[in-house]
Parts: structure tokens; sequence; C-alpha cells
């Protein structure tokens, strides 16, 4: 079985959130990239579980970027992976980045993609989705627990307002997030070894991008907070209710 | 023509689905057009005309009773027969869990732009420019949409729900479906039942790690109980196992927008605050005057959550029962 994990690259949980041009341009001056946690914590680390436990012959990653990804593609190696590539693409348009995805997907027959729920830059959390779909796969998403035998993965995930558990044929392609795997720490061995593993570049699909963002905007700044004395609740309850009309 | 996708919970359609038609409805009203509905599975036909009531014309209904599992597959062919067999321009459904597998696929078998997530309605003066979150709530993008045919999926709990009046006609649809869409075996399904899920819920209880332990937990439970509140959590909370997973609310657990967001014992951390800052009114108790969640509090209580919490409680049944 042959893993493909898509890896997006997105700033620091912590980094400052500025737009620069007119608002048109998010500033990533100053902030640094990290792998994005759900394609890290949870799809990378159950990628590498299974190769570690047999099922799977081969993990490797796969970026749709720029060469500025790279950083971010090498740390994703020092977890694990046999080997990386880059799709040379610039987009933050969802099917450009699945069209180009799918398509490496398909000329390289890979039995199971795993990816992460969403981003936490875009929050599109639709590329795994538009892949299964452009492949003409299943997809299973949220997944929480994920085991492969022989060529049937039994997934255990979220579904709207309750937890399902299926059984599917591979290939396949699973979205993850918290209990598929535990984070791990990359160790020095693995750092060291990250550098000399394959990182391809591949040309972008000819795919034209069918959305675009134009603009950005701050959410208004709360006006301050009402403090409002701990022996006084009727009084706060009286305001949720008067003042701010949700109970 | 708009088509929208609708969700039920045994036949009975949710409110947040609702609330897609409605705003599905103040689109078709701009773009001077009709809204088909499509809904699943088994539904009787009296709950059809719910979707009258709140602006659509028509529903296409596909009873095949493989659909009663959700399966995204299956519902992506279903929506794109619809979409197609209605020359559909726009087609909305929700950023919910079925929204955020359906949708996706929807646009991609049509090569359509999709905003994943939408806070607003299309701006129909700048193309089609609909407003969405990013940075897990940090910011608002602008996405414009290029593609001649458009798909939204519609952040839940962002407009008001109020009942119309109208009425639907109602037509079978056969969506060509076969056994290969249906190729995923549902070993087992729990749903939670009673309690509200989180990612709908309007009122949210959260507790944090100044609740000290899991044997505190009971004070939140009581006052979420008065309210018909869900209950969440910060990560370390999950983590610790105090509470299952699926509380975890935050960048990197669920993202929620409820009209009040009751926060005891959490400090405020950017990643806690990226998954809740969307909702309307934000109440923080907390010990300590300076942890950095009272900068994103509406309302603030200074002091021990183990004696405030249940003053709150009390507070809301006397509140309560002078409403009755
Ligand atoms: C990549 C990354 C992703 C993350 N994702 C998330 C996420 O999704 N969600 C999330 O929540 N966190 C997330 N975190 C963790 C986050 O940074 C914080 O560590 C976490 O939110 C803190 O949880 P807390 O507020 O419950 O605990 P603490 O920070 O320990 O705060 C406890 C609070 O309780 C107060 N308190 C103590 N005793 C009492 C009392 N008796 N009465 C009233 N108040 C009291 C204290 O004053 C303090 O403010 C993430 C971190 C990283 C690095």
């Amino acid at each position: 079985m042959k893993i493909l994990v898509c890896i997006s690259q997105v700033p620091d949980t912590t980094a400052k959130i500025a737009f620069s041009d007119n608002n048109t341009t998010f500033n990533t001056q100053g902030v640094t990239f990290i792998i994005n946690p759900y394609d890290e914590w949870y799809a990378l680390v159950r990628a590498l579980e299974l190769k570690e436990s047999g099922p799977a012959t081969a993990v490797h990653l796969v970026t749709v970027g720029k060469a500025d990804a790279e950083p971010v593609i090498r740390k994703a190696l020092a977890l694990g992976g046999d080997e990386a590539i880059r799709i040379d693409a610039d987009s933050n348009d969802p099917y450009s980045i699945a069209a180009n995805i799918a398509d490496y997907a398909k000329a390289h027959n890979y039995d199971l993609v795993l990816c992460g729920k969403e981003s936490i830059d875009y929050n599109n959390g639709s590329v795994g989705a538009m892949v299964a779909e452009l492949l003409d796969m299943n997809f299973l998403g949220f997944a929480s627990k994920i085991d492969v035998a022989g060529t049937t993965v039994t997934v255990k995930r979220e579904i709207d307002g309750g937890e399902e558990t299926d059984a599917c044929e591979l290939p396949l392609v699973i979205s993850c997030q918290k209990g598929v795997a535990e984070a791990r720490i990359p160790n020095m061995r693995g750092i060291m070894a990250a550098r000399t593993k394959p990182l391809t570049v591949v040309a972008g699909a000819a795919v034209a991008a069918v959305s675009s963002i134009t603009g950005y905007e701050m959410p208004p700044a709360k006006s301050g907070v009402k403090m409002i004395s701990a022996d006084n609740m009727d009084e706060l309850v009286k305001l949720l209710h008067s003042e701010a009309k949700v109970i | 023509m708009i088509v929208v996708l609708v969700e039920h919970s045994q036949g009975v359609f949710k409110k947040k689905s609702l609330e897609a038609v409605l705003y599905a409805a103040h689109i078709a009203k701009e773009m001077g057009t009709d809204i088909t509905a499509v809904a699943m599975g088994n539904v009787p036909d009296s709950e059809m005309q719910t979707l009258g009531a709140y602006g659509a014309q028509k529903v296409l209904h596909t009873t095949d009773a493989r659909l009663d599992n959700f399966n995204s597959k299956a519902y992506a062919k279903v929506v794109v027969a619809a979409a197609q067999k209605e020359n559909a321009k726009v087609i909305i459904g929700l950023h919910d869990t079925t929204g955020k597998a359906v949708m996706p696929r929807v646009a991609a078998r049509l090569q359509a732009g999709l905003v994943a997530g939408a806070v607003g309605y299309p701006d129909l003066s700048k193309g089609f420019t609909v407003k969405k979150n990013v940075f897990s709530g940090k910011a608002f993008a602008f996405v414009n949409v290029t593609s001649d045919t458009k798909v939204i999926s519609l952040m839940p709990n962002t407009f008001p729900v109020v009942k119309g009046e109208g009425s639907a006609t109602v037509e079978q649809m056969e969506a060509g479906l076969s056994d290969a869409d249906f190729s995923v075996k549902v070993l087992e399904v729990s749903k939670a039942s009673g309690s509200v899920p989180l990612s709908e819920a309007e009122l949210v209880v959260s507790g944090g790690r100044g609740l000290k332990g899991p044997e505190n937990w009971y004070v939140l439970e009581a006052l979420a109980q008065e309210l018909g509140a869900a209950t969440a959590c910060s990560r370390p909370v999950a983590d610790a196992h105090w509470r299952p997973h699926g509380e975890h609310v935050g960048q990197t657990g669920g993202t929620i927008r409820p009209n009040l967001y009751i926060a005891v014992g959490i400090s405020g951390a950017i990643q806690h605050l990226a998954g809740v800052n969307g909702s309307k009114t934000i109440v923080v108790i907390n010990k300590d005057p300076e942890a950095p969640f009272f900068k994103a509090a509406d309302y603030g209580v200074l002091g021990d959550a183990m004696e405030i919490v249940p003053k709150l409680t009390e507070a809301v049944k006397k509140f309560k029962a002078g409403q009755n």
C-alpha cells in the first residue's frame, strides 16, 4: 500500500495576522510557517505508523506551492516519510490545488491519500474531498481512527450529530483529525536524514483557478468588556437577556 | 436557478438547513431566480412544505433508502444531478460535516469555484464575491468565484432563521445511483441523542484547566442544563481526558459560533480564541484579572469558578421561573 500525505504550510498559530497592499495581501513579514497541524499531527504520523507496523510500503508527502514551501516539507520529512513532491504552483483556490494533487496521485497509483481535516489558514477543508471526486474514490472525512487490514480500511469518523465506523476497500481518501494519532517530535536522526531524502519538484498541471481572494478584513474589535460583580449574577443574566439578547 | 442541499434528522429538516434555504432565497431574489431544494432519503411529503415556508419553490426528492446513511460520493452525485436538471448557476450547502464532504465533490465535478464557510451574501456588484472566515476566525477573506457555476457552503448559525410563507412543489428525482456509489460499508452509527451537538448549539458553556479536574465539571453541567446549552472545553482539558475529544474547541479542535459562549477557567490563548471568537456574545469567568480572555469578552466576572458558576446557575433558574 502506497500512501500519499498532503501537506500544507500555514502561519504559526501565534502569528500576527496582518494585511498589506490595501488589505489584498496577507503580510508574511515576520511570520514563521509551520506544517498545518492536522496534516502533521494526524495524517502524517498515522501514515508513518502504518509503515512501521506493516501495511504501508511507502509514504510520500506532497505539497502544492512555490520554493518557499520547501523548508516546511523538509520539516515534515524529518518526522518520516520516504520522499516528498512539491508541485510547483501558487494558488489559494482549492480546486486548482486539488486538481494538481489528483493529477499527480493518478499518475503514481497511490492506494491511500491522507490529509488533515482543514488547513488553519484558509479553513476551506475542501481539498481532500475534491481529490476524491477527481480520482473517483470514496472519501471519509473527519476520521478519528484509521486501521488497515489487507486492502480493507476501517475508519471511525465524525458525521453530523454523531460518529460512524465504516469499512472501505482501497483506494480511498481520508481527512484526519484528533484521535487518529499522537503528535511526534522529530529526533536528530530524522532531521539529518531529511536533508538527503528526495524532494522532487514537478510542474503544476494546466488548471485554471476558479476562485481568488480579492481582499481581507479584520473582525470588528470588541467594544470592551463589561465587568460584573461576582455577587451580582442576576445582573449578568439580565444583561444577557435584555442587552445581548442571547437568552 | 439556485439549488440548495437540505439535511434532515429522521425526516425533520435541520434548522441550519432552513437557514441555508433562507440564504438561498435572499440570493435568488437578488438574481431574479428561483430555488430548488434537494432532499434525500426518508422524508414525509408534509415536511417538504416546511421548505416552501422558508422560500423554496420546488423540492427534488431522491428517496433511495441507501441514502439514509451519509455517503459523500452518492450525495454529491444527487446534488450534481439536481444542479444539471435545474441548470443551476449557484449551488448551496452547509459548512458542516456533511457539507464539507459533499460540496467540494460537487464543485470538483462541475469544475466550479467553491466558497467554503461563507458568512455573507454574495456581492454581485463585484462579480460574485463572498465573505468567509480565514485564519481560524482571526480575519475574513472575500472570495471571488469566477467559474460560471458557483458553489457555496454556508457557515451554520450565520443568519437568523425566520419562518415565512410559501409552498413548494415536490418532484421525485432519479439520480442514477449505482451500487458502486455505496461501496462504503457502514459498520456502526452512534448519534448523540437528546443533547444538542456542539457545532449547532446556540448556547455553549466551556471549561478550561482552571476547573482543576473532571470532578468539578458538575458545576458547568448544571449551568449548561439550566440554560439548555452544550458543553465544550479547552485543549489541555481534552488532552488530559477530563472531557471527551469532541468537546475540544479552538484552532486544532472544533470551530463554533454560538450566540453565547461562557468560558470558565480558560485563559484565552490565541489558539483557543481562534475557535470561538465568532461567538456573538462571550462571557468570561476567571480568577485572574490579567487573563487574556477578558480582552475578547463582552462580559467578565472575576473570581473563583466554583463559587461563581453555581450562583449564575441559580440566577438563570430564577430568571426562567420569572419568565413563566
Ligand atoms: C499549535 C497549537 C495548537 C493549539 N490548539 C488549541 C486549541 O485548539 N484549543 C485550545 O483550547 N488550546 C489550543 N492550544 C493550547 C493553548 O495555547 C493553551 O495552552 C490552552 O488553550 C490553555 O488552556 P486553558 O485555558 O484551559 O488552561 P490555562 O492556560 O492553564 O488557563 C487556565 C485559566 O484558568 C484560570 N483559573 C484557574 N483557577 C481558576 C478558578 N478557580 N476559577 C476561575 N478561573 C481559574 C486561570 O487564571 C487561567 O486563566 C494550542 C497550542 C498550540 C501550540
